[in-house]
């Protein structure tokens, strides 16, 4: 492809067409905006799964008593609902926005290894497989909760190495998308495009991508020593050999704390983009909303220990790891504080994406209370392992990550496709998601305090009505969910033509320097920026 | 197939409301606090939740506000203002301090938690897939807690229960853990194969049992009552069937309730020289089996296909018996079938494997004594 002339075609490409051609180029793409649309497309579908598996689970919980499923299995569902949801849903779609939003954000051709690009994606729909084919093997897939805590998970069967390899193949996917964002970012911006003029959906990804390496290695280990322990004679997490269960807990959640962190950076970096978009203001604070986000990205790495107040530490351990994980509700405050200020004094619309993304600041607060809450050792002591923790989580990786991809789908699908989508779909599918994600959630509050455990297929009956409420919220939620598959789906078939720029307020450079939809290769002169 | 799932969900529903009425509970909050820490962690988590609120409100009302006046269409044109150094500062200094003013409160009890010394009384407490056991070490009291709630109460897929949940459904166990009410009592809190949680609620505590390690946590529970909780972590397919009864009484009533047990302990120490009849140990196998092996190999003896082997016609209940008192003494290492020569008397052993070797299908005629099991034993 040369660089002396633009490429106006938006999403043609060269080559035999038909199913196999078309198969054929997907499979051998190196293009970021094909990668990005692999792993928004791969998102999608693995969120469906992940929210079935999830539909099932609230349906044995409707009523006290076993009435659908098993527990061993309900146990599997725990297991790989989270494992989907984490490693296959939320994470790939935050890659395939990084993917097709970097490039054109800094003023790259595309990514700094264009190759390298596929493989990593390449490698999730084999990931997925390993994981889904291990509910099919004897003893049923995993069954110890996403945490796979020896010495219970050393007990189960084969489905437990499936999953192992299926965490390994994920985390070289992740290493590698990781050293292709840090590279891309420091290397291949458009000349005065410095650190301080970027994005801040480039810097949340820039911090996010350094998190990734540093610990996607520690969980690795992690895996490998149960591997170990299960089949080749090590006794890392067996005290009868010399070992601790507790260690392995250490190990997995030096990785597991940074890892939500990871999981809700992007989610930052988004609803940064979309904020000062609709408030036709520029975002409040930048430079403070890059050292908060680094602040936030260093402490994650010294609270670990927050995930483990039952254990037993003594209580010098207790106590910092309960001051230092109250420390982060700084920057995360000063974050909220700004997005607000970016819309004070504004001119605003409230479009679906603008929808989605105070619906993100509302949700994703609460979410962070309760973790507040959680923080303080004596208070976590009668909430661990309850549905508060379960509700905790669900605020701030629903509430918070999930609303932020359907933000950015919303805000970006434009830009990507050429055309609109349906506003008014758009605004049902914000409400019913609104309402069926706190009718499930909030509840939930409720049934920690009052004492439910998690990960438990059947309950007692004071726990009845709170169940039965969340079970009907889950349900509402998870059904409205096929409004935006079928918006995605009908936007980019039929579609209204989007305006260059249709939306006011965007002023990065893939609104403000490229057509609608982006040409298929964007940038191939780099810009240059004032 | 429709019809059948309409119906259900209608009596579901039915039940639902009907049942409500006499247990509804909408409890939105931590239940009643019975010990010295357990109220503390009542009242941090009040201010907490206060404090948050107060955010809330503040934050989000501020939010609002820009929401109804700083809109395009009621014609707000917008500023370009992007930073101001001085509130920057001002709301990174006083969450810093409100943290401070949770973390000091938070710190005593903390402080408080820790200091197990001085107690009047130690239990270890053991966490076994899936049920509890206490051992009141000084007094030779030892004995386990199973759920009580019997399984046609909670029904299993494609065999709904027959029978009506009782008020204390899933929450019931045979023996609870007795304590004397107003004394400071610790708690060695352990587990014999997976890692378990002894949670409590109402008595503040919640601590993980860790095979090959002992984890101490303490109690003063305030008056005598009946207090419950539940197994907090994820430790196989009956983690939410193992739940945990604590009854506090007062010291004349603990001291009636010790010299009880010591008594029962000694009387159920079996004659080793008794000879046992294949009816007897049949009869008394089954009631071990129920209680220990049918939630795995089930009642019917064939267990599950690819998770639980059957016991109804295997090698190993039908081969020598040799083997398969070793497999009941000692467990499959790398399965969940465990070990139960800690948890099992030579007579209740000698009684199951007797009951599996001449039930459903197995017809081995063979007794195996108490005294059998006894050399096994290494």
């Amino acid at each position: 492809m040369s660089a002396t002339h633009a490429h106006d075609h938006g999403h043609d490409h060269h080559g035999p067409e038909g199913f196999f051609g078309t198969l054929k180029h997907y499979v051998t793409t190196t293009n970021h905006k094909d990668i990005g649309s692999l792993y928004l497309w791969f998102a999608l579908i693995m969120f469906f799964v992940g929210g079935a598996m999830a539909l099932l689970i609230r349906l044995e919980l409707f009523q006290p008593g076993l009435q659908f499923v098993r527990p061993e299995f309900f146990n599997s569902l725990t297991t790989v609902h989270a494992l989907v949801m984490i490693f296959g849903a939320v994470m790939p779609a935050f890659v395939g926005f990084a993917n097709w939003l970097i490039p054109m954000q800094i003023g790259a051709p595309d990514m700094a290894f264009a190759r390298m690009n596929n493989w990593s994606f390449w490698l999730m729909p084999p990931a997925a497989l390993l994981l889904f084919s291990s509910f099919f093997v004897p003893g049923g897939a995993a069954a110890s909760g996403w945490t796979l805590y020896p010495p219970l998970v050393i007990q189960q069967g084969i489905s437990v190495d499936m999953t192992i390899l299926a965490i390994h193949i994920m985390g070289a996917s992740s290493i590698m998308g990781s050293i292709n964002i840090i590279t891309t970012i420091l290397n291949m911006r458009a000349p005065g495009m410095t650190l301080m003029k970027m994005p801040l959906f480039v810097w949340t990804w820039l911090i996010t991508a350094y998190l990734l390496i540093a610990v996607m290695p520690v969980l690795a280990g992690s895996v490998t020593m149960l591997l170990t322990d299960r089949h080749f004679g090590t006794h890392f997490f067996n005290a009868a050999g010399g070992g601790d269960p507790t260690m392995f807990m250490h190990i997995f959640w030096f990785f597991g704390h940074p890892e939500v962190y990871i999981m809700i950076l992007p989610a930052f970096g988004i609803i940064s983009q979309i904020i000062p978009a609709f408030a036709r203001k520029p975002l409040f604070g930048y430079a403070s909303m890059v050292y908060a986000t680094a602040s936030i990205a260093i402490l994650s790495f010294i609270v670990w220990g927050h995930h483990m107040f039952t254990v037993g530490f003594p209580a010098s351990g207790q106590l910092f790891f309960m001051y230092a994980t109250m420390l982060i509700a700084v920057p995360t405050g000063v974050k909220i504080f700004n997005w607000i200020s970016t819309m004070w004094k504004g001119s605003m619309t409230f479009e679906t994406p603008m929808l989605f993304a105070l619906g993100f600041l509302v949700m994703f607060t609460l979410g962070g209370f309760s973790g507040l809450v959680l923080a303080v050792t004596p208070v976590d002591i009668t909430l661990h392992n309850t549905y508060y923790v379960v509700a905790h989580f669900h605020y701030v990786l629903f509430g918070g990550a999930v609303l932020s991809i359907m933000a950015g789908v919303y805000f970006w699908l434009p830009k990507w496709t050429g055309r609109m989508y349906n506003e008014t779909l758009g605004k049902w599918h914000f409400w019913l998601t609104a309402i069926g994600f706190n009718l499930t959630f909030f509840v939930q509050h409720f049934l920690g305090l009052a004492g439910m455990p998690r990960r438990i297929p059947d309950y007692a009956l004071q726990f009845a009505e709170f169940n039965a409420i969340s079970t009907i919220g889950a349900f509402v939620l998870g059904i409205s969910q096929l409004l935006f598959f079928y918006n995605v789906l009908s936007c980019i078939k039929s579609g209204a033509k989007a305006a260059d720029k249709p939306w006011e307020g965007a002023d990065s450079i893939e609104w403000t320097l490229l057509p609608t939809p982006a040409p298929y290769h964007s940038f191939e002169t780099p810009p240059v920026i004032k | 197939m429709h019809n059948k799932l309409l119906k259900w969900c209608l009596s579901a529903m039915s039940l639902a409301m009907l049942s409500g009425g006499s247990f509804a509970s909408y409890d939105v909050n931590i239940p009643p606090p019975k010990t010295v820490i357990a109220h503390q962690i009542y009242n941090l988590h009040l201010y907490i939740l206060v404090v948050c609120a107060i955010i809330f409100v503040v934050v989000f009302g501020w939010m609002f506000l820009a929401l109804l006046k700083h809109r395009k269409s009621v014609g707000h044109k917008a500023e370009q203002f992007h930073e101001n150094t001085t509130v920057e500062i001002i709301w990174t200094v006083i969450p810093f301090l409100i943290l401070v003013a949770l973390a000091i409160p938070a710190t005593k009890t903390v402080l408080e938690m820790k200091d197990t010394g001085n107690a009047d009384m130690t239990i270890k407490v053991t966490g076994y897939q899936w049920k509890w056991e206490y051992d009141y070490m000084q007094d030779g009291v030892r004995f386990f807690s199973n759920l009580k709630t019997p399984r046609d109460q909670i029904g299993e897929p494609n065999a709904p229960a027959t029978a009506q949940k009782n008020p204390e459904y899933l929450l019931e166990v045979d023996n609870p853990m007795v304590v004397p009410a107003g004394k400071k009592v610790r708690l060695l809190i352990t587990a014999n194969d997976v890692i378990h949680g002894w949670y409590v609620p109402q008595l503040g505590v919640n601590q993980y049992g860790i095979p090959g390690f002992i984890k101490e946590v303490w109690i003063n529970v305030d008056k005598p009552g009946v207090y419950k909780g539940q197994c907090s972590q994820i430790c196989g397919k009956e983690h939410g069937y193992m739940p945990i009864t604590v009854v506090a009484k007062s010291e004349e009533d603990y001291k009636a309730w010790t010299d009880e047990q010591k008594k029962k302990a000694a009387a159920s120490a079996e004659d080793p020289s008794k000879v046992w009849t294949l009816d007897e140990l049949k009869a008394k196998g089954q009631q071990v089996y129920a209680a220990n092996c049918q939630a795995c190999h089930q009642a019917n003896g064939m267990g599950i296909p690819g998770t639980f082997p059957a016991l109804n016609g295997s090698k190993i209940a039908t081969g020598p018996k040799a083997d398969h008192i070793n497999t009941v003494l000692n467990g499959k290492a790398g399965t969940a079938m465990q070990a139960f020569g800690k948890q099992l008397s030579d007579t209740e052993i000698a009684a199951v494997v007797t009951y599996e070797r001449n039930s459903w299908g197995n017809k081995t005629g063979e007794v195996i004594q108490p005294a059998d099991i006894k050399s096994a034993r290494k």
